[in-house]
């Protein structure tokens, strides 16, 4: 069970959180309203994943503490986690 | 060539009785691999071999070579809860595991190899009558594309499986489920072994311990791959490695539509017969079954982020076993003797992938979410036509790469571009 | 009879009260707190188990975990416990244990015939065999099935009472032998918090019989003392019969504690078992090491042990296995054993492959055969003599007991568990840990470190190092050992020099012919072999077993051990009881059902429960001797003609507030949202960023920047964990407020044609007027005195005002209510009336008609589709599929003789297709009678529906056969254009 550090609250485990996916996808038309884009490239954002096996960036929720997102950078191999920030901070 | 060919039977064993059992030739030869084959699969699981297998029998290649970078059914074939069934909503799954679940039931005759299906039914409890109304119309799409579906009622299902908690303080009382009686289970191991034998027999070299670093891929088409064990030169490679889609293709350059996360299973001690067939609650989310030997195995849902450790979380195994318990109160009294995990090639729709790839005959059979084991006789048997053809059969067109981007995502549940469907 | 006989005065438990118990209807007298297999072997009950395939005789082995096949079912008032191990069972007064996986009894088992046969079945048989006829198959595995399983299922679900509890500390020690308290000791003199559990009732057991001294002192004071210290010192936790069962990330593990085997007392509150989920800055893995016996033929009888488990029945439990007894050994320390032995009063033979060795044996008058082994055994029902091949020949020699020792395997498991690899030591033949785990040292025999005095180095070390660094200053010294068997000489793997059968797994009946057949037939990595022989796949997972058959593999292959590695290691180290793992875990508690704010009104109001989602509602509320159907008719009926009153507090109520709202509202939603003024709202549409309908429900704009937004029932968690998320990660320059208030507002709504006039007599603070308060409208005010916040929207499609007031004045604003509808005869309607209305009215539901796949333009609500501006899933929208006009869309249907049922669950197809494979167009997704159209109707996805408008089609359900001629309609049966709801 993995122990992850929340930066609003310490350290919690894990059942207190829940996935949110793959954190280094972006919409490709930028954080606002955007541009309009390509169909295709708007499908290769929705649906492709890099998946790597090791260093993962994902977004998790602290769902049953302060309900805050939060970045967690995880290891997928050996649950190695390195990093934990708040969401949308960047690296 | 090909290995001495002993057919199995009660005679062949009797015989071999005699002599303490020392005739028994290799069931696949261990072959060094050659410069070149016509056709490559990369990955030595049940599909693969499944693919090596059709594509010798039914499209006349015999130059074909499986390359498995392990022990050949050491991934999820080896690792999986065995079950195989054909009940899906969507058309064109549907029409695709019921072309799978046709060749299980012809398989240990067709491989002459026991692979143990045994066709148990696959009971899908039902906890209200919403649930049951929602089970009935999917269990009707079943009928109406010609495959068996039946509704049992609340005391059909205790008649069939007793030691449900039909109490009336049940958490998820039974009101009624839905079962395909041909679905079943079978011994997964044997399934790898069974089509190794067979392809062997028919030429295929199958190569373990040989693992795939790089392709060879010259003007958008491949022409072979490197390996721990030399270049192999291919005119077409096929990729069947579920649970590493995206780190094989990746080193074609492919980006998929997959994230791979963790199932886990777990058994108990072996105990005498008590279940008979597979129940599943979709209040628990949990599955029991029990194996030949006795071991009452029971699964759930994933552990819930990506992941490629083959080992699981806690918080799952206790899940999954308060809800096994929650099912069957009766196995309170048991000890849980075994838990392992697996890593899943979860699609963003739930669907599968056997497709061709923007590389010119590079194929890919991949993103079996947490169903591929059923699919497996399916699976090789299209792959193989997809191979031989370049193009795919009409039950997997729709499984192709290009619906991530035509929109024509085939969901069977309904949840999105997330990849944790069933 | 095998000679066994207790040793006055000797072992732990010396002056312990006899209990009686029983094994298979036969009373016998024990020790209280010995093992039951101690008391069955002092009882001269030799075979107690049967072994899995061929029913082979079975008796104890080993003296712990590590027993292959001493399975026993114990009987007990709470449910009977299959597979329970006799090693580890500790003796209570009336035990009942009886023999299992035989028939009619493990001393005679008529299902033996198997081995009979087994020529028949060697590994793999199954594979080869069982093809033909294929509907044969179901048959033979019946049989096999029967066969096949060890203890039965308890008949009644077991009653014992277990918990389970969290605990954190900075030390977790596995394993309380020389290395585990030594690291307790260096740890907690140091001041960290330490816990330290054994599987065992003791610590130190280990040195029992070890003739070492340390610190100067006899082995067993030295542990005598280290546990008292330990025990005085409230920053150590002792925890003996604790097994650690898993080792997973970041420190967490989990620990089985038993508490007691022995039933619990009248009114005696204590579980049986107690699962510890633990969380440590460290582990030290001290498990020992786990003895390899020797493989010589016929090696399954009982009778046949292991050396240290013949020491460990004389030393811990004053018990001589036997008379005569043969020891096969390789090393010194067995020597001591036999030493032991013979002082104890047996005839002991000690058979040794080295050249020679310690002449400890022979100075206690054993006779020791040098370069000699165990060949073969002899005996009906268990060891009655023993062969040994020397120099000289094979002589047979008798004895009733064979006990070997092979070597030692590290338990090393709790290292692999997280991914550790093994490796293969040649030197001292057996595989040790590899590079070092995160979170975990290994320390002691577990190491591989067999020598006692370099294991207490061992131990001390790494102990000192995790305190170091986890800021606790070290003070303990390394102990001195003194008077040591030296490390044990190489031990030697016997292979057998016939061809009789010869096991490497008891209880799987696994020999080293099958592991021969296996490799020759192909099957070479480890994995094929354990698979296909089921070599350590028992019960005990191969813990005695494993290393002996990887010898055989590496052997028949012709490569070292080294390439032939292990099979993986998998938590649980043993089995844990399912009532532990499963403790805390009640279906209560794992999925609690929600209960709104007047739960109790409901139920004295005679409601039906439903379970809808997460939450208990009021289907309907029945009178008389209504049937279901009468009650939701009458429900319906008087929100149609009259007025009704609802609950509707489960939908999901979204405070948003901010100088962003708008834009934030404009990009999650299809529709506009900027002409939106206070004091009104809007219907909005929510999509995935897939173009799929995720959510919907109606925003208010109670003031300039604040806005309360309603969600579906089952969405409002994921909704506002969608929006906090887009605002916490995407949009971070947007200034929104979100603030979950489900809970804190209670919500009814008044509906019907009737309804205002409800309404105004309660209402305070605001003009109730259709002019002063249309539809859409939101005002705040009082209801019956209570703050409230009253919006006028509808779902029914009738005139209704949802009525929202904090929580906590639920039960009085439902009492006013029904007090100010008395002269309409207001009541109540639950869920399904909500349904029917709906449908009627022809709205869709999240999770029905919106089924994960359909868009806005699918459930024709294009109109809701903004083209002015950008929302989330607008480019989904543009896939090309999109647009497709075969897509599947709502429909409305009603039967063509109005008088007909429509079957439930039915599809739609073509009437001339009812045979055809693939003739589903589509199918019914609500139905219900409408007791205002006097006729069913229903809402269903068609293929390319909205244009299909009066097409005839037949409505089929293959399961029960229901059929009835349809036709395909709006999905709008009720007031389509909406007049109702405003006026």
């Amino acid at each position: 069970m993995l122990l992850i550090s929340c930066p609003y609250c310490g350290e919690r485990p894990e059942e207190e959180f829940a996935f949110g996916g793959d954190a280094s996808v972006v919409p490709p038309n930028g954080a606002g309203e955007g541009a309009p884009v390509g169909t295709e490239t708007f499908a290769d954002y929705l649906y492709l994943r890099d998946n790597p096996k090791g260093r993962h960036r994902e977004h998790w929720i602290h769902r049953y503490g302060c309900q805050r997102w939060i970045e967690v950078e995880r290891d997928t191999v050996t649950h190695e986690i390195h990093a934990v920030r708040v969401a949308g901070e960047g690296k | 060539m090909t290995a001495d060919i002993v057919r199995y039977s009660i005679f062949s064993l009797a015989k071999q009785a005699l002599a303490s059992h020392s005739g028994w030739p290799e069931a696949w030869r261990k072959p060094e691999p050659k410069k070149r084959y016509d056709v490559v699969i990369i990955g030595g699981g049940g599909h693969g071999l499944a693919a090596a297998y059709y594509l010798a029998k039914l499209h006349g290649l015999r130059n074909i070579a499986v390359l498995e970078r392990g022990w050949i059914g050491g991934g999820n074939t080896g690792r999986n809860t065995t079950i195989v069934r054909s009940n899906y909503f969507l058309r064109d799954n549907a029409n695709f595991y019921e072309h799978s679940l046709k060749l299980w039931e012809g398989l240990s005759q067709d491989l002459n190899f026991n692979v143990m299906f045994s066709q148990r039914g696959n009971i899908i409890l039902n906890h209200d009558f919403g649930g049951a109304d929602g089970a009935r119309t999917r269990y009707n799409a079943l009928r109406l594309n010609g495959i068996d579906g039946e509704y049992l009622t609340r005391e059909q299902v205790r008649y069939r499986v007793p030691d449900l908690d039909f109490s009336p303080t049940a958490h998820f009382p039974v009101f009624g489920a839905v079962n395909q009686p041909r679905s079943g289970i079978a011994r997964h191991d044997a399934v790898a072994w069974g089509y190794a034998r067979a392809a062997d027999s028919l030429g295929v070299d199958i190569i373990e311990n040989c693992e795939v670093t790089g392709f060879d891929i010259q003007d958008g088409t491949v022409k072979g791959v490197q390996t721990n064990r030399g270049d192999i030169a291919a005119g077409k490679v096929g990729i069947a490695v579920a649970g590493h889609s995206g780190v094989v293709a990746g080193m074609a350059g492919l980006r998929l539509p997959i994230e791979t996360h963790l199932l886990q299973a777990m058994v108990s001690e072996p105990v005498k017969p008590f279940l008979d067939t597979v129940v599943i609650s979709p209040g628990v989310h949990v599955y029991v079954s029990q194996t030949d030997k006795g071991e009452v195995l029971m699964g759930g849902a994933l552990d819930g982020y990506n992941s490629y450790s083959q080992r699981g979380t806690w918080p799952t195994i206790e899940d999954v076993v308060a809800g096994a318990v929650a099912m069957f109160p009766r196995l309170r009294g048991l000890r849980l003797m075994r838990t392992w995990g697996g890593v899943m090639d979860m699609t963003m729709d739930g669907s599968p992938i056997i497709s061709k790839t923007p590389i010119r005959h590079l194929y890919i059979d991949g993103g079996w979410c947490y169903g591929g084991f059923k699919a497996t006789p399916g699976s090789g048997w299209v792959f193989a036509h997809t191979i031989a053809n370049d193009a795919p059969h009409k039950l997997n067109e729709a499984f192709s790469l290009e619906r991530f981007r035509s929109g024509r995502v085939l969901t069977e549940r309904g949840v999105g571009n997330f990849p944790h469907h069933h | 009879m095998t000679g066994a006989r207790r040793v006055p005065g000797a072992g732990l438990l010396a002056g312990a009260p006899a209990v009686s118990f029983s094994f298979d209807g036969r009373r016998h007298t024990g020790v209280a707190g010995e093992s039951l297999a101690t008391a069955l072997l002092a009882n001269g009950e030799r075979t107690i188990a049967r072994s899995f395939k061929y029913h082979r005789p079975r008796g104890v082995m080993g003296v712990g975990n590590e027993d292959p096949a001493g399975l026993v079912t114990l009987a007990r008032p709470s449910g009977d416990e299959p597979n329970s191990r006799a090693t580890m069972v500790e003796l209570y007064d009336g035990l009942a244990a009886r023999g299992q996986n035989a028939w009619p009894s493990v001393r005679w088992d008529m299902t033996a015939v198997t081995d009979l046969l087994s020529p028949l079945f060697p590994a793999g048989f199954y594979y080869k065999t069982f093809m033909g006829p294929a509907a044969a198959w179901p048959l033979y595995e019946k049989v096999i099935r029967r066969i096949a399983g060890l203890g039965a299922v308890p008949a009644t679900p077991d009653t014992e009472l277990c918990t389970s509890t969290h605990a954190h500390g900075d030390l977790l020690i596995a394993g309380g032998g020389a290395a585990g308290l030594q690291a307790a000791l260096v740890a907690a003199r140091a001041g960290a918090r330490v816990l330290l559990a054994d599987e065992n009732p003791w610590f130190g057991l280990g040195l029992l019989g070890e003739d070492a001294r340390i610190d100067g002192e006899p082995a067993q004071t030295w542990a005598k003392a280290a546990l008292e210290e330990l025990s005085g010192l409230e920053n150590v936790t002792l925890l003996p019969r604790t097994t650690v069962a898993g080792r997973y990330e970041q420190g967490f593990v989990i620990l089985c504690e038993k508490l007691r085997d022995g039933p619990a007392l009248a009114g005696d509150p204590s579980p049986r078992w107690r699962l510890w989920k633990l969380r440590v800055g460290s582990t030290i893995i001290a498990t020992g090491a786990i003895e390899r016996p020797m493989v010589f033929a016929n090696n399954d009888r009982p009778g046949v042990m292991t050396v240290g488990a013949v020491g460990a029945y004389l030393n811990r439990y004053g018990l001589l296995v036997g008379e005569q007894v043969v020891i096969a050994a390789s090393d010194d320390d067995a020597h001591r054993v036999a030493s032991q032995l013979a002082r104890a009063g047996a005839e002991v033979t000690v058979a040794d492959t080295r050249d020679s060795g310690s002449g400890v044996a022979a100075a206690a008058g054993v006779e020791v055969l040098w370069r000699s082994r165990v060949a073969d055994t002899a005996g009906r029902g268990g060891v009655a003599g023993v062969q040994i091949e020397g120099p000289s020949g094979r002589r047979w020699i008798s004895a009733t007991i064979a006990a070997s020792r092979g070597g030692w395997s590290p338990a090393l498991h709790l290292y692999a568990q997280t991914g550790g690899k093994a490796v293969w030591d040649d030197a001292r033949a057996m595989f040790v840990p590899g590079a070092p785990e995160i979170g975990a040292v290994t320390v002691g025999p577990c190491n591989g470190t067999m020598d006692l005095a370099a294991a207490l180095a061992e131990a001390t070390a790494a102990s000192s190092a995790v305190c170091g660094e986890l800021g606790y200053s070290v003070t303990s010294a390394v102990p001195t050992v003194d008077g040591a068997d030296t490390a044990s000489g190489i031990p030697g793997f016997a292979t057998p020099a016939n061809r009789k059968r010869s096991f490497v797994d008891v209880q799987n009946d696994v020999t080293i012919a099958d592991l021969d057949l296996a490799v020759r037939e192909g099957y070479r990595s480890i994995e094929h072999v354990k698979r296909y022989t089921t070599l350590g796949m028992g019960t005990d997972q191969g813990k005695l077993g494993n290393i002996n058959g990887i010898r055989a593999i590496a052997e028949a292959r012709g490569e070292p051990m080294s390439s032939v590695g292990t099979t993986r290691f998998r938590p649980p180290y043993v089995p844990l009881p399912i009532g532990a793992v499963a403790a805390h875990m009640s279906p209560e508690h794992h999925h609690p059902m929600r209960r709104t704010a007047i739960h109790d009104l409901h139920a004295q109001a005679g409601c039906v429960w439903l379970k809808a989602g997460a939450w208990l509602r009021p289907q309907f509320y029945r009178r008389g001797t209504e049937t279901d159907l009468e009650a939701v008719n009458r429900e319906v009926l008087a929100v149609r003609n009259n007025v009704g009153l609802v609950d509707v507090s489960t939908l999901g109520k979204i405070e948003l507030a901010g100088p962003d709202v708008v834009t934030f509202l404009n990009r999650i939603y299809t529709n506009g949202w900027s002409t939106l003024k206070p004091g009104m709202g809007r219907y909005g549409l929510m999509l995935r960023e897939d173009g799929v309908v995720f959510d919907d429900g109606v925003t208010m704009r109670l003031g300039e920047s604040h806005y309360v937004m309603s969600t579906t029932s089952g969405g409002a968690g994921a909704v506002r964990e969608w929006m906090t998320r887009l605002l916490e990660t995407r949009w971070r320059d947007l200034n929104v407020a979100v603030v979950p208030v489900t809970e804190q507002w209670f919500a009814a709504a008044l509906a019907g044609p009737m309804a205002r006039d409800v309404l105004a007599r309660v209402a305070e603070g605001f003009d109730v007027s259709n002019e002063a308060f249309p539809f859409m409208g939101a005002r705040v005010g009082k209801i019956a005195g209570i703050p409230a916040r009253v919006f006028r929207i509808s779902f029914s499609g009738e005139m209704s005002y949802e009525i929202n007031v904090p929580s906590d004045r639920a039960v009085e604003l439902w009492k006013a209510l029904l007090e100010a509808g008395k002269p309409e005869a207001m009541a109540p309607y639950g869920v399904e009336s909500m349904g029917v209305l709906r449908l009627e009215k022809g709205h869709f539901v999240v999770g029905r008609e919106a089924d994960g796949r359909t868009t806005p333009y699918d459930l024709g609500l294009g109109r809701m589709v903004s083209s002015k501006k950008w929302f989330i899933g607008k480019e989904a929208l543009d896939f090309p599929e999109m647009k497709n006009p075969q897509r599947r869309h709502v429909v409305g249907i009603v039967p063509v003789d109005r008088k007909q049922r429509l079957p439930g669950s039915a599809h739609l197809i073509h009437a001339d297709q009812i045979d055809a494979v693939g003739a589903s167009q589509g199918w019914i997704v609500s139905s219900a009678w409408s007791p205002t159209f006097d006729h069913d109707i229903a809402l269903a996805l068609l293929d390319g529906g909205q244009a299909r408008h009066g097409e005839r089609m037949l409505a089929y359900a293959p399961i029960g056969g229901g059929k009835a001629d349809v036709e395909i309609v709006s999905p709008h049966f009720y007031d389509p254009d909406g007049g109702r709801q405003i006026g």
